[in-house]
């Protein structure tokens, strides 16, 4: 039962880093019919970010605010590289959503072998403080700090998402342009403002889930690559939980991040096939999609 | 300003059918045209191809701007008020919300809409999707209204409503155009006979009738233009 | 003019054909061409590059046809091209079989595979389509990477045994050219598949699909039977590829082999080249792999490491360049290199426009 818990919690830390991944992606593609290859890299970018701010501040700011500064600047760098792609490289490609898609295929290839051969492809550490790699006892339980800051992290962002969503104006526009872009503009809205907001906000998010996810299942470690590994089980949550829809990501990325957990455990573990969690994610993939093609929450097409 | 639209061989192409082959015409300010037809002439397509929703070649002057090459919400904000065939409302959010996105100046007349339309007011926080066709049809309407615009085009606001509804819409649309100009689309020819001045008749993408509203009256022309089913 | 433009592409393929076909018989030193110890032309290195291109290009020409003549946006060309090294390099190292029932195992393989992931994933459309080629061909990298029963040796690679293989398969520098014209006769036997394919009513169908399948279906036409085909003969063109591959590099890494990077790599070539143009993938492919090898051997020259580090890293890094050039074409010549090269586009080229409306079609 112990190890169900452990197992439970953990599970709960990886989905909440995988609804910020996935909700970014679902959004930018709900309104703007991009599916946006450079997401990963924009993780990537955010945990490297986040690497630079935690070793280049003087460290006798002491672990704990490094490591807070390092987080909200995985965040901004993610958010900036996500905003200066759309102005730069999708904007120009208005009306092409092909030709969008790949443009950050190319993007995403490029900018990381950039980095692999500006940073080398092994991993760096981010120094983090000792709370952190702790647990924190509680009823016989070793529950990890991190996967404490997971949660809170994807918390915080699912219920400003939420609020931004319902209560601002630009959050109303961006609800209705995903169900109905053409339908906004005949409003004498400007969508484009709008694409932007949502590749911005999607790049945050992303930049915070790379940093996160180095974090607290990466042992701190940041890499070229890890981003776009992440990538593939944002878009199986994507899918799942409904193109467009947050809520969707939610819980769609909760459910795959307890799958993977424990059947990474109960079945990897004895038959020694570690992959099996990994490969349960493609099959409930699967399945979804012969049973209801649009997702959980998604729209009809 | 004498025109509040202007249309010099428009040419429109969706998916390989040339569905408009070279219209002109020409809207005069103030009152109601109309624009008639057959399913499937190209009506719809005319009033998207002025919003700038499809690809187009020829010339649109709308409110004596020359508006082919420039995007909808540019076009849109020179005054227009559009109410769309499937009336195209958000279902995801309330009707509060729906009608705070189409605010766009300082005169918002939510007095004047809510008047209008009670039912809205009483509904502000119900979801969109949850209302009737009706209901959906007033709050596509009263988007439209919502600022004094000096052009509304209106695509077939009685299809799929109850005679009595369409009643009331008619007069909705009649005080409406006491001070802005109407474009409207209409299969309804009693509709159409108690609103507009002016109709245009098309058929095959092409014009085939300028006139009157009165025109309407010798049943052998609106047999010729839209067949039995036009007797209506 | 299309008659013409016609021959005259029938008489530069064939003179390059003919090229590839002496270049192991040709001893000249290119230095600029082909940098380092491949300056030789005929040098074992110069072979395997070459070797590579040709069989990346028998696999784009493939991909091709679906995706720029069916308008069928699969990312799971890999599955196919893994389960062809894959499979055959088990049944030859793991199983210690003879040539002939590796190869018809790795297709019958194949086949089923394909089969069953087109009659799955073709029942959804756009990008349900792409994400359900996608997990199918992640999860079959998760699959090969986890070594089930010791069977792909996961991530320390698999080599292939050419003990059961014919001896013209094996051995020093023989090797090297025998392998180079097999790569090369993959790529003709490829390019002729897709040609007649694409050149038969059934090709006309596939542009039709891909311009506006509701319209074949309102005429009466079942697009699913011909999307299945496309799809299908694709997949199979993508194994053999993988088992050209497997034969000319000799080990089988899940990374390099089974990763997604390969399916981007492949839909880079085909859009690089000139989607919808079959010898645009071909060229796209060639330039694409040429330019990879070349990049990684210039990167190590001595020269460049006096380079500041600024111009330095992004030059030595193949991938960068590649990506960049990539970006490049697609926001200034979507039709890719075969929209510069023939100036009068036929109707079965993507540009821009075309592309745009594919993913809806589809």
């Amino acid at each position: 039962m112990n190890i169900f818990l452990v197992l439970t919690f953990s599970g709960v830390a990886l989905g909440a880093i995988y609804f910020l991944a996935a909700s970014g992606l679902s959004l930018i593609y709900g309104l703007m019919d991009v599916l946006n290859f450079a997401h990963g890299l924009f993780m990537t970018l955010g945990a490297y970010a986040g690497y630079e701010v935690a070793t280049r501040l003087p460290s006798s700011l002491g672990a704990p605010t490094l490591i807070i500064l390092a987080i909200i600047g995985a965040t901004l760098g993610g958010g900036l590289a996500a905003g200066i792609t759309e102005l730069i490289l999708i904007r120009p490609l208005y009306g092409k959503p092909i030709s969008q898609i790949l443009i950050t295929i190319g993007l995403d290839l490029a900018v990381v072998g950039l980095l692999m051969g500006g940073f080398g492809s092994t991993a760096l550490q981010i120094p983090v403080p000792l709370w952190l790699i702790e647990p924190t006892h509680i009823g016989g339980l070793y529950l990890p700090n991190a996967n404490f800051l997971a949660i809170g992290g994807g918390a915080v962002v699912l219920a400003g998402l939420e609020w931004f969503l319902s209560r601002t104006r630009y959050g109303i526009i961006i609800r209705a342009g995903v169900e109905n872009r053409e339908m906004v503009r005949a409003l004498g809205i400007d969508v484009g403002r709008a694409f932007t907001l949502v590749f911005v906000i999607g790049g945050a998010m992303a930049g915070l889930a790379g940093m996160l996810y180095s974090i607290v299942f990466s042992g701190d470690l940041v890499s070229p690559s890890q981003g776009d590994s992440l990538l593939i089980f944002a878009f199986i949550v994507v899918v799942i939980g409904g193109l467009g829809s947050i809520r969707g990501s939610a819980v769609a990325a909760l459910v795959v991040g307890l799958l993977q957990e424990y059947t990474s455990f109960y079945i990897g573990g004895h038959s020694g096939w570690a992959q099996i969690g990994d490969l349960s994610t493609v099959l409930l993939l699967a399945v979804v999609l012969e049973i209801r093609p649009r997702g959980l929450f998604g729209r009809v097409a | 300003m004498t025109n509040a639209i202007e249309i010099s061989d428009l040419h429109v192409t969706i998916a390989g059918s040339h569905v408009l082959q070279g219209i002109s015409l020409i809207v005069p300010s103030g009152g109601v045209t109309a624009i008639l037809g057959r399913n499937g002439v190209g009506k719809t397509t005319t009033l998207r191809a002025i919003l700038g929703l499809v690809a187009s070649s020829g010339q649109i002057k709308v409110l004596d701007h020359e508006v082919s090459s420039w995007p909808t919400h540019r076009i849109v904000q020179l005054g227009i008020g559009y109410v769309p065939e499937d009336r195209d409302v958000f279902s995801g959010l309330t009707v509060e919300q729906n009608l705070r996105l189409a605010e766009s100046s300082a005169t918002v007349q939510y007095d004047e809409v809510f008047s209008l339309f009670p039912e809205l007011k009483k509904r502000g926080r119900q979801r969109a999707g949850t209302l009737s066709g009706g209901q959906q049809q007033m709050l596509s309407i009263a988007r439209a209204l919502l600022n004094s615009r000096p052009l509304l085009l209106v695509d077939e606001p009685s299809k799929g409503l109850a005679p009595k509804l369409v009643g009331e819409f008619a007069g909705v649309l009649e005080r409406a155009a006491e001070h802005s100009t109407v474009l409207l689309v209409e299969q309804n020819l009693s509709v159409v006979r108690r609103l507009a001045q002016r109709i245009v008749v098309l058929d095959h993408g092409e014009v085939v009738h300028r006139g009157e509203a009165r025109d309407l009256d010798d049943p052998t022309l609106v047999r010729q233009l839209l067949g039995v089913a036009g007797a209506a | 003019m299309r008659w013409r433009s016609r021959r005259i592409g029938v008489l530069v393929g064939g003179a390059f054909l003919a090229l590839f076909i002496v270049v192991p018989f040709i001893g000249a030193h290119v230095p600029w061409v082909l940098p380092g110890t491949l300056d030789v032309v005929n040098s074992t290195g110069t072979l395997e590059v070459l070797a590579l291109c040709f069989m990346f290009a028998g696999v784009a020409v493939g991909y091709d046809m679906m995706f720029g003549y069916t308008g069928l946006m699969s990312l799971g060309p890999v599955l196919f091209f893994a389960t062809g090294t894959y499979v055959f390099d088990i049944a030859l190292t793991r199983w210690e079989w003879a040539l002939w029932p590796a190869l018809l195992l790795t297709f019958g393989v194949s086949l089923a595979l394909a089969v069953v992931l087109g009659a799955v994933a073709l029942r959804v459309h756009g990008i349900a389509f792409a994400m359900v080629t996608l997990a199918f061909a992640q999860a079959f990298y998760f699959l090969v990477e986890s070594n089930p029963h010791n069977l792909t040796a996961g991530d320390t690679g698999l080599s292939l045994s050419y003990t059961r293989l014919p001896s013209f398969l094996s051995g020093a520098v023989s090797n090297t050219r025998n392998l180079y014209w097999i790569a090369l006769a993959f790529l003709v036997i490829a390019y002729a598949i897709v040609w007649l394919v694409t050149e038969s009513v059934t090709g006309h169908v596939f542009v039709a699909i891909r311009e506006n399948e509701r319209r074949l279906e309102v005429l009466g036409v079942r697009p699913f039977r011909f999307k299945m085909v496309s799809f299908v003969v694709s997949s199979l063109i993508a194994t053999g590829g993988g088992i050209v591959y497997i034969l000319v590099i000799g080990t089988a890494v899940p990374s390099v082999v089974a990763s997604t990077t390969v399916t981007l790599s492949i839909l880079i070539m085909v859009v690089l080249g000139g989607a919808g143009t079959r010898w645009g993938a071909v060229v796209g492919a060639m330039v694409y792999i040429y330019l990879q090898q070349y990049l990684d051997k210039v990167g190590a020259e001595p020269s460049f490491t006096r380079l500041p580090a600024v111009l330095r890293v992004p030059l030595s890094e193949p991938q960068f360049l590649l990506g960049a050039i990539f970006v490049l074409f697609v926001l200034f010549a979507p039709g890719g290199i075969a929209s510069l090269v023939v100036r009068h586009r036929s109707r079965r080229t993507l540009g821009a426009p075309a592309l745009s409306s594919l993913i809806r079609k589809v």
